[in-house]
């Protein structure tokens, strides 16, 4: 059996053309939105569906819309398509093989608060994916489903493309704004939150790729339906980016509460050489280190399970470690990749990261003492909870737990 | 001059914002301005300054921030191996270390010819199809994953005969 409902080019594979996305149902739940519902039913049907913010936070979709004040004008909807976690590499799948049911979601999220103008920021990597949406929108506004008075009503909406130009941090919701603003990708101090104070100093609601392409299915089924997928936890389907040393790496779209062995072993084909499943990172490079026992294997993957892990599912981008490598090799890459993209304008983030890269490297290059190590581990607790942005607190995480539950691999 | 060079495109940046926020088009006008030479050049920067109304300084610390604004002249293509984590964990940095070994160059550095730049990069969302690279040039940027050695030795080949 396969259905998918996100990545549906691998059942209909026309389905990146307008007339075969139309044929099979295509902008059917947003003329249905615009024609026959209220923006806030439209928001009230989203909320009750569960759905959950597949960027990485989890945060209730409708929940976000509802915070939209009334009293400020405009509004705006920004759909994030900067996807640079390592690991992560759904949103590009979606964009490319399936981009109008994206389109269709930034579309309904527009309407349902009141927006007249989205936009699509896009990582700068994804340079030729901005040219291919770009031609995607051309041909809503050709057919009519993007424009002046859609669907003969007096709503109107246009969405345009928007390239980023290399930052991680630019995934980050206040600092994709800024970005957007046509200034350095830096967080702003929150509150207050882009819902009241977002593009422009206008209410702006930002969500994922993939948590948009959710929505047409949400309006055109109906909420219950859409909880009936998943877990009571985590409702509906979710891509899992798997990636490191299985067989088959690639996106795999699951319910909600597939189990880490599942995905690993019937859908990513196994370690590669049969080797033993060592370590897991479950939400990129920005995950704690989850140790592969059994336990941990048979855990569903849904958010409140992967917290009691102590791990968290973020983007679900679940990175697999075997044997053969060494957890302290792990955490150079991580850190190295932190202290490059630390935006610089806190200082227990900017200088953390670069005393943990200083000390990883002695670590590396022969200096495994206890001293090094534990001071390395001491830099990264020192940062907790003092970063202004969640990345600080990202970089952290996989060297604390690296060291933790892995102390034989910080050893000679 | 941008405006003089490019009119339609320059139209069609500053309209996706609205007219008082036309700052917005920084990054855009700033990837135009690249498409020719590789880099943005000083009269460029001024050029994208006056059009949108904010300093040079500006412009040069968005161009500073990010890391696919270049001021200064590479290679014709800049040939950028992932070598993040993911990707590291499916032989990457075996691949970069072959593949400089190859053009006789170090990591950062440009072939003789002056026709790649070869960089390591952070993730590309692409961590399936590792060892994988972006091409950078005038054309824009172009992925190419499950790649070899040999192949992209190839690819180089073609890409040193397209020139001539
Ligand atoms: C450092 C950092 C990087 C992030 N990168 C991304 C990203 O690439 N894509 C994304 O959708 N969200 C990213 N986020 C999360 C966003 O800030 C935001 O929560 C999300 O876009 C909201 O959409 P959602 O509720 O639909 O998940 C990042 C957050 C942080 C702190
Ligand atoms: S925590 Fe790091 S990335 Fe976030 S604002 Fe501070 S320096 Fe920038
Ligand atoms: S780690 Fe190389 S593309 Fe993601």
């Amino acid at each position: 059996m396969s259905q998918y409902f996100l990545l549906r080019h691998r059942d209909i594979p026309g389905i990146g053309k307008i007339d075969v996305y139309k044929k099979n149902g295509g902008f059917e739940a947003f003329k249905k939105a615009v024609t026959s519902m209220k923006p806030a039913e439209v928001t009230d049907a989203v909320k009750a569906s569960g759905l959950r913010g597949r960027g990485g936070a989890g945060f209730p979709a409708g929940v976000k819309w509802s915070f939209i004040p009334n009293n400020i004008w405009p509004h705006y909807v920004v759909a994030n398509a900067d996807e640079s976690e390592p690991g992560t590499f759904k949103d590009r799948e979606i964009m490319e093989s399936n981009p109008y049911q994206f389109l269709e979601g930034v579309a309904i999220a527009a309407y349902a608060v009141g927006a007249n103008a989205a936009y699509v920021y896009l990582r700068g990597e994804f340079w030729p994916v901005a040219h291919f949406l770009d031609e995607k929108i051309a041909e809503m506004e050709k057919a009519g489903f993007l424009g002046d008075k859609l669907f003969g009503t007096d709503y109107s909406l246009r969405i345009h493309t928007h390239l980023g130009a290399g930052a991680y941090i630019c995934g980050e919701e206040t600092a994709l704004l800024e970005s957007m603003e046509g200034k350095r990708g830096q967080p702003r101090i929150r509150p207050p939150f882009p819902a009241v104070y977002g593009l422009y100093g206008k209410p702006t609601v930002v969500n994922n790729v993939e948590t948009l392409t959710n929505v047409p299915l949400i309006i055109e089924k109906g909420a219950d339906w859409y909880k009936s997928l998943g877990t009571p936890d985590s409702a509906g389907v979710k891509i899992f980016s798997l990636s490191g040393r299985v067989k088959k790496p690639g996106n795999y779209e699951l319910p909600f509460g597939t189990t880490f062995r599942e995905l690993i072993y019937k859908y990513g084909g196994g370690i590669i050489d049969d080797r033993p499943v060592k370590a897991i990172m479950a939400a990129g490079a920005s995950s704690t280190m989850i140790v592969a026992d059994d336990k941990a294997l048979d855990t569903p993957m849904d958010y409140a399970s992967v917290r009691a892990l102590g791990a968290d599912l973020g983007s679900a981008s679940v990175i697999v470690i075997d044997d053969t490598v060494s957890i302290d090799w792990v955490i150079g890459k991580t850190i190295h990749f932190f202290e490059h993209e630390s935006c610089g304008k806190c200082t227990p983030c900017r200088e953390g990261c670069y005393w943990m890269l200083h000390l990883i490297e002695r670590i590396e290059h022969g200096e495994k003492t206890k001293e090094n190590v534990e001071l390395l581990h001491s830099v990264a607790k020192q940062m907790q909870n003092k970063c202004l942005c969640p990345l600080g607190e990202f970089s952290t995480m996989a060297v604390t737990t690296a060291i933790e539950r892995f102390p034989a691999d910080f050893k000679d | 001059m941008l405006a003089e060079k490019y009119p339609q495109e320059v139209k069609k940046i500053l309209a996706k914002y609205p007219p008082e926020q036309k700052r917005s088009a920084v990054m855009p006008l700033l990837y135009l301005a690249q498409r020719e030479s590789g880099y943005v050049t000083k009269e460029a920067l001024k050029d994208i300054a006056a059009m949108l109304e904010i300093t040079s300084t500006e412009v040069v610390s968005i161009i500073g921030f990010y890391t696919l604004f270049h001021d200064e002249k590479a290679g014709k293509y800049r040939m950028q191996v992932c070598t993040d984590l993911p990707c590291a964990l499916r032989g990457a940095d075996k691949f970069l270390e072959e593949l400089c070994g190859n053009l006789g160059v170090k990591v950062g550095g440009t072939t003789a010819d002056g026709m790649v730049t070869v960089e390591a990069v952070m993730c590309l969302a692409a961590c399936d199809k590792a060892p994988m690279f972006q091409l950078q040039s005038a054309d824009g940027i172009e992925y190419h994953e499950n790649m070899t050695v040999d192949r992209t030795m190839e690819l180089v080949e073609a890409l040193r005969k397209s020139k001539a």
